[in-house]
């Protein structure tokens, strides 16, 4: 079976800098995979590459079997990869209403229409009011997303992210500043939203991580050091040694 | 703008009794378009109306790139200019060829020279945002206007293109040759186009053009382009533009390098920043005034401009949001019903401004005067530019002015506070 996600000999430099050095990362369709690593360690960036937001210097990233690498972030989108941002990325001055809905335009195949009312589109009025129902901000619907609150724009930012019904979905770290009980609300939205699809996380939280991957993927200094199931993880020494420990103090 | 659709929150609760009140709008405007030259008959009404129809059809044509899609350019009047020799050759062809094309037509041959301009150099400018498409929009509009004195056939050079619309083939026996049939003939395309881009706002381009504005970065994880957006939203402002430019070519038979410079495209951006640019009303609230300004301050002063800097800084530094942006704040304030309790600091307020209003102008005149020695009248009394009395009067009403108008100021923020509290408690403000 082709994997949803197959990241081959991957680098990234800056300059000089070598950002991801020789990077190889499979994901399973359907799975839910986990990223981890100290802070930059380039999980962000192997989220960029991936997603499109930046171009490898060489290797190749494909997508359910083709190669994605080099393609726009868009076209990357439209085949089937959504992600999120790890600074909330959001339309500020737009409802949330209509921050989900814009989300929702390209997947039902309204494009660039601009002879169709967009409050007449039955099939993008009922997906929007489903995805708002799923993130629980119907009651918030009509306020710009630049007034919402901090955990609220998390929602909505994962709200945008699934709307386009895509089959693979990344988050970065969507748990990132949530006190421990919006963490619990976010990590059980994740787990229903995500059904059935594939899962890429980066996260920070290892309860979160430990709780929710299928696999997990340990990144040093923009290189996989152990991929495997949680409990393999967790017995890597040399994760242990790289992150694991670093944690525990 | 807000969107109407399916509201069950107060905050955006259009929703009740919407679609009439939506529908009832445009329906007294259109009234209000055909009964004005009834009230106001006489030739420099009819003159004045005309130019600000044209104003406004611009206005909003502009706003489509600074409102809707984020885009600053300093060369929107390339399309309105370019429009407008494109209905300038289109007429002539008419004539000489004898097509059956009357009048009413041109105004889309404009629009269609504003498009195909914007078409062709379009793809290049949207490639980037901000300062970047900005600084190309300026380059563009300097290109073009010199080009319009040195390509001589297709421009006429320094005396343009003129036409004779009563030429062309009659319509239902109109020949065009009263301005007040030039008048329902601009009425009547700005009611088509303010329709055509109130409608274009609604489409799933005009809001995705939205989402370009506010994050063109997080538009291309949602699968869209945004340079294709912004070009898309940069053709159908072209097109309106021209529509505008072609308009003007009708009412002054004329088209000449002024329509295409920098001149005109700093005055579209000027109106549509003083209307508001996050309101579909608001480029129509600019396009009135500035244009009636221009007209009606041009036979008071000789600084003119002055004033109009004066209003820009003003709008830029304590209004941003523009007349409209004024306007619609208080619609909370009107729901939750706590209104009336900023009106008495409003009222309090308007003596100070007006006295510091008119120190400014005193000492603007005063100044513009002192050499060509003819008296200053404000509201009816005459002032002597030369004369110390003049200028005591100018300084006391400047500083006492503004010493007292700063207070009453305060005070409006302090009402207003308390009023926005109540309405967020109500549930009528985010």
């Amino acid at each position: 079976m082709t994997a949803a996600i197959e990241v081959r000999a991957v680098e990234k430099r800056f300059g000089n800098v070598g950002i991801i050095r020789d990077l190889n990362l499979s994901v399973a369709k359907g799975e839910r995979h986990a990223i981890i690593g100290p802070n930059g360690a380039g999980k962000s960036t192997t989220f960029n590459l991936i997603s499109g937001h930046i171009a490898p210097t060489s290797g190749e990233v494909k997508l359910n079997g083709d190669l994605i690498s080099g393609l726009q972030p868009f076209e990357i989108n439209r085949r089937g990869l959504s992600r999120s941002f790890q600074v909330t990325n959001v339309f500020a001055r737009m409802t949330v209403w209509e921050n989900v809905r814009c989300a929702v335009l390209w997947a039902t195949g309204h494009r660039y229409a601009f002879w169709k009312n967009v409050d007449s589109l039955p099939e993008v009025r009922e997906r929007t009011a489903q995805i708002l129902d799923d993130i629980h901000l119907t009651h918030r619907r009509d306020v710009p997303a630049g007034l919402l609150t901090y955990a609220e724009q998390r929602e909505l930012e994962i709200g945008i992210t699934i709307a386009s019904g895509a089959t693979v979905v990344m988050l970065d770290e969507p748990t990132a500043g949530m006190s421990n009980a919006e963490t619990e609300r976010a990590v059980a939205l994740i787990r229903r939203l995500t059904e059935g699809k594939t899962l890429v996380i980066v996260e920070h939280d290892m309860s979160v991580v430990f709780g929710l991957a299928d696999r997990i993927s340990v990144l040093v200094y923009g290189h996989i050091i152990a991929s495997g199931t949680p409990e393999e993880i967790r017995r890597d020494p040399k994760v242990k040694e790289a992150y694991l420990g670093e944690e525990a103090h | 703008m807000t969107t109407a659709a399916t509201s069950t929150t107060k905050v955006g609760a259009d929703a009740a009794g919407g679609g009439l009140r939506f529908y009832g709008v445009w329906l007294i405007g259109i009234v209000v378009l055909i009964v004005l030259p009834m009230i106001f008959s006489s030739g420099g009404s009819l003159t004045s109306f005309s130019l600000i129809g044209i104003a406004i059809v611009f206005a909003l044509s502009y706003n489509i790139l600074l409102g809707q899609t984020g885009l600053l350019s300093f060369g929107h009047a390339v399309h309105y200019g370019l429009g407008g020799f494109a209905a300038c050759h289109m007429m002539n062809a008419v004539v000489s060829h004898g097509w059956p094309i009357p009048l009413p037509f041109i105004p889309l041959f404009g629009g269609i020279g504003g498009l195909v301009f914007a078409m062709i150099i379009g793809w290049v400018m949207t490639k980037r945002a901000g300062t970047v498409f900005a600084m190309i929009s300026l380059g563009i509009g300097e290109l073009v206007a010199s080009s319009s004195l040195i390509l001589r056939s297709v421009f006429g050079g320094e005396s343009g293109i003129t036409t004779d619309r009563t030429a062309l083939p009659k319509l239902l026996g109109w020949s065009f040759g009263p301005q007040l049939q030039v008048y329902y003939l601009i009425a009547f395309w700005l009611v088509l186009s303010a329709i055509a881009m109130y409608a274009l706002t609604r489409t799933p381009l005009g809001r995705i053009s939205n989402a370009v504005r506010d994050n063109p970065e997080r538009v291309q994880f949602i699968g869209y382009d945004p340079h294709v957006v912004r070009y898309l939203a940069y053709c159908f402002a072209g097109f309106f533009a021209g529509v505008a430019g072609g308009l003007t070519a009708i009412n002054f038979e004329i088209a000449n390098s002024a329509l295409l410079g920098a001149i005109q495209s700093g005055l579209v951006l000027f109106s549509t920043f003083i209307g508001g640019t996050a309101f579909f009303f608001g480029p129509i609230l600019g396009a009135i005034l500035v244009t009636y300004l221009q007209l009606g301050l041009t036979n008071l002063t000789t600084a003119w401009q002055l004033y109009f800097g004066i209003i820009f800084i003003g709008i830029v530094m304590y209004a941003p949001g523009g007349i409209a942006g004024l306007l619609m704040m208080h619609r909370p304030l009107i729901r939750a019903g706590t209104l009336w309790t900023v009106i008495p600091s409003y009222l309090v307020a308007i003596v100070p401004t007006i006295a510091l209003a008119c120190g400014v102008i005193l000492t603007i005149e005063t100044v513009a005067r002192f050499s060509g020695g003819d008296a200053i009248n404000l509201f009816g009394i005459a002032f002597n530019p030369t004369s110390p009395v003049t200028w005591i009067a100018a300084a006391v009403l400047v500083v006492g002015g503004a010493f007292v108008a700063r207070l009453t100021w305060r005070r409006i923020a302090e009402a207003w506070d308390r009023a926005a509290t109540v309405a967020r408690d109500r549930g009528y403000l985010a």
